[in-house]
């Protein structure tokens, strides 16, 4: 058994830098949608507004870096070995069958997770930045040509709606990507230490 | 420019501001001669009202008082005259509507007409008791009611305006007539005092209509207005709603509601006072994300800054239902019951009464047009009727939300032409409300008397009900210190101040049911179809383990 490394300081950093923030985002940001009134309106807001500038600089600087090292392919989605993912997930976990994907350096995630991850950036995370951002700056169109357009509560119900899909992704995620290693925390371990051991 | 002229434009300034720069300063003890002593040092003006030979005779009547006032301020009683103080009629410029005192319906004593010589008591005039009262004859014009400094000026509640002339009771409470010619030789600057003789107790009474206004501005603490106040500004009247040649811009009829585009730096033009004329468009530390700066393009600053109406001290009417109106005693005489504080809840002449100090406003968006159900307009008797509909769009630009006093009325409408009623209810006749307690009498009357005086569209059919009625109260006064402002999460949640404003979304009031009620399901069953996995998983590894190892 070898110990190879997986994961750069740079993606482990990512990550949880990315989780912390989205964390934060999503607590402080169903206290502005009036889900509890833990924190205080004010700094609710407040911190919204500078953990989503937080958000938009980690992600430059993280598209800066799969763009320079290539690893943005490791999010290309591809159907080929999406049900063999699927029913090990909905059957052969139960019944103690093998992964039928083994995680490598060159390919880190498995045609399940490339979906779901793709379908994050591309979707999810793109609504909640761009109707983040054009809420953000209501000032900039309000009362022009383009309140008729796009209407402030449309631009609010898509920063709602993608919300909750991103926590349907969270949910999700964490249970399958902390749990569903071998043994069970594999993964987990790997995010933190880079390192995963290899048959 | 040459010197000449520049001279004669000194001059002409000096003449327009001089009557305004009376002295503030006259101090200390009156003499004993009942003369207040004469001013040692720092006069704000260049006359001394006390040594005019003009003044100096015996006064009889106010109008005599304005004939010497006359004499020296040539132009005075022209300037009055075109003011709204003055002729209470006002064509609104931008919904045409013919608007005043004069011309429009409220729902408390409901129209001036056929009521003047009480409604006619806060007039800038003397006399006018009717339709043929002259609006152009100089000498009606009341100078002292703005000019007194001595406090003992007065109009007598039913005198169409003219101070009592001897000591006289009104309701039981002495009022003394003013000696005329002491309040001539005192005359001044326009105080909270002279202006609140009016405005603080429009609708019949102290804080009676507008919420904001009331007699505790007279010597407020900073809770209760922070410009007001002698601990924060001192501002009297004045110092916002500037006068220049006896005429202030606009009224309460046209409110400038946006003042972006430019805004009335006191001093320097006539213009219409606004928060932003001294505190600019950003007044607040931008902070990390400037949206305060930014509520306030769309936010009238009242919305957050006056938390609260009537927090004098002084309770306000917010509810006047005239169809109770008419209950007598066996003697004859009014019914007539008050509250813990002294306030009326029912009087035989009026009907009943709410009131309430501490009042949150209502809000709505505001273009600063206030478009009004006048006379002779038809209405829907079956929900209540706005007396006045503040114009304005969510998120247009003009527009903002504005924090207003909402008084519910109760008031008589005309059943087959469907309008609302106006009603003799002043006077020594049987056909006054308030004399012979006959609504058939008094609404023909009222009819009749708003028709003289120009509302020939009005007819009374003979059947009469009372209609709900809300009126929209502009609220600008009462400011509270920055530290009492309202809070985001007031607004920004359910059931808070801006619960029942029409329009927009606001961030924590508002959200889509749909996408509320799909988002939680969708959160809730990937949870649950989570930990159904896990526990299957947990379950069937355990299982796997006692096969193989016997536990």
């Amino acid at each position: 058994m070898t110990e190879v490394r997986v994961f750069t300081l740079f993606e482990r950093f990512w990550h949880w830098a990315q989780a912390a923030i989205i964390f934060g985002l999503l607590f402080t940001g169903l206290e502005i949608h009036g889900t509890h009134q833990l924190l205080g309106y004010d700094l609710a807001f407040s911190t919204h507004v500078v953990l989503a500038w937080c958000l938009i600089a980690l992600t430059a600087f993280a598209i800066f870096w799969h763009l320079v090292t290539g690893e943005w392919h490791q999010y290309l989605p591809s159907y080929h070995g999406i049900w063999p993912m699927v029913l090990y997930y909905t059957y052969g976990i139960f019944s103690g069958e093998h992964k039928p994907y083994t995680t490598t350096p060159a390919a880190k995630h498995n045609p399940l997770q490339r979906l779901a991850y793709f379908g994050f950036k591309a979707a999810i995370a793109p609504a909640l930045w761009l109707s983040g951002l054009i809420l953000l700056f209501d000032a900039w169109w309000r009362g022009t040509v383009v309140d008729q357009v796009i209407s402030f509560a449309a631009v609010a119900y898509v920063h709602v709606a993608a919300t909750f899909a991103m926590m349907v992704f969270i949910i999700a995620h964490v249970y399958l990507a902390a749990t569903t290693g071998h043994p069970w925390y594999a993964y987990l371990k790997s995010m933190v230490t880079g390192y995963k051991e290899m048959d | 420019m040459s010197r000449s002229l520049m001279r004669a434009v000194l001059c002409l300034l000096l003449l327009v501001i001089a009557p305004g720069l009376q002295a503030e300063t006259w101090g200390g003890e009156p003499t004993p001669d009942g003369q207040p002593p004469v001013p040692a040092s720092r006069l704000d003006s260049t006359a001394d009202h006390r040594e005019f030979a003009e003044l100096k005779v015996p006064f009889e009547t106010g109008p005599q008082v304005t004939r010497a006032c006359l004499k020296c301020h040539t132009e005075a009683a022209r300037q009055v005259q075109e003011n709204i103080h003055w002729s209470w009629d006002y064509r609104q410029p931008e919904t045409g509507q013919r608007l005043g005192k004069r011309n429009v319906i409220n729902n408390l004593c409901l129209m001036v007409p056929g009521n003047e010589p009480r409604c006619t008591s806060c007039h800038t005039g003397y006399g006018w008791e009717g339709p043929d009262y002259d609006l152009t004859l100089e000498e009606n014009v009341d100078c002292l009611a703005c000019h007194d400094t001595t406090g003992t000026y007065v109009k007598f509640p039913t005198g169409a305006g003219h101070p009592p002339l001897e000591d006289r009771t009104f309701q039981g409470e002495l009022i003394e007539a003013p000696d005329l010619n002491h309040v001539a030789r005192n005359v001044g600057k326009t105080s909270r005092e002279t202006c609140g003789a009016c405005h603080f107790e429009g609708g019949g009474g102290d804080a009676v209509k507008h919420g904001d206004l009331d007699s505790s501005l007279l010597d407020p603490p900073r809770s209760v207005d922070v410009h007001m106040s002698p601990q924060g500004g001192d501002f009297s009247c004045a110092t916002c709603h500037e006068f220049s040649g006896h005429r202030q811009e606009a009224s309460r009829y046209h409110i400038n509601a946006d003042p972006q585009a430019g805004i009335a730096i006191p001093g320097r033009r006539n213009e219409r006072p606004s928060c932003e004329s001294c505190h600019g468009h950003t007044p607040h530390d931008p902070r990390i994300h400037n949206k305060l700066n930014r509520h306030a393009d769309f936010i009238a600053c009242q919305t957050c800054h006056v938390p609260e109406l009537a927090r004098g001290g002084r309770s306000t009417k917010t509810l006047w239902d005239w169809s109770t109106a008419g209950r007598l005693d066996e003697q004859g005489r009014p019914v007539v019951e008050t509250n813990a504080e002294g306030r009326v809840t029912y009087h035989g002449k009026k009907g009943s009464m709410e009131w309430a100090e501490d009042v949150p406003p209502v809000y709505r968006w505001f273009n600063g047009n206030m478009r009004y159900t006048l006379p002779g307009e038809t209405i829907d008797p079956s929900g209540p009727v706005n007396i006045n509909t503040p114009e304005g769009t969510p998120r247009a630009e003009g527009s903002r939300i504005w924090p207003f006093k909402i008084m519910a009325g109760r008031q008589p409408y005309d059943q087959v032409h469907q309008t609302l009623l106006p009603a003799k209810l002043f006077g020594p006749g049987e056909e006054a409300f308030w004399t012979g307690y006959d609504w058939d009498q008094a609404l023909a009357a009222g009819v009749e008397a708003a028709r003289e005086a120009g509302h020939e569209d009005l007819r009374f059919s003979g059947e009469y009900g009372f209609v709900e009625t809300r009126m929209y109260w502009p609220v600008n006064h009462m400011v509270a210190p920055a530290e009492d402002s309202m809070g985001c999460a007031q607004c920004h949640g359910q059931d808070g101040r801006l619960e029942d404003l029409p329009g927009g979304y606001i961030p924590g009031r508002d959200r889509h049911p749909w996408i509320e009620r799909a988002g939680w399901w969708a959160v809730g069953g990937v949870s649950l179809l989570v930990l159904l996995h896990g526990a299957l998983r947990l379950i069937l590894y355990r299982r796997e383990r006692r096969a193989i190892w016997g536990r």
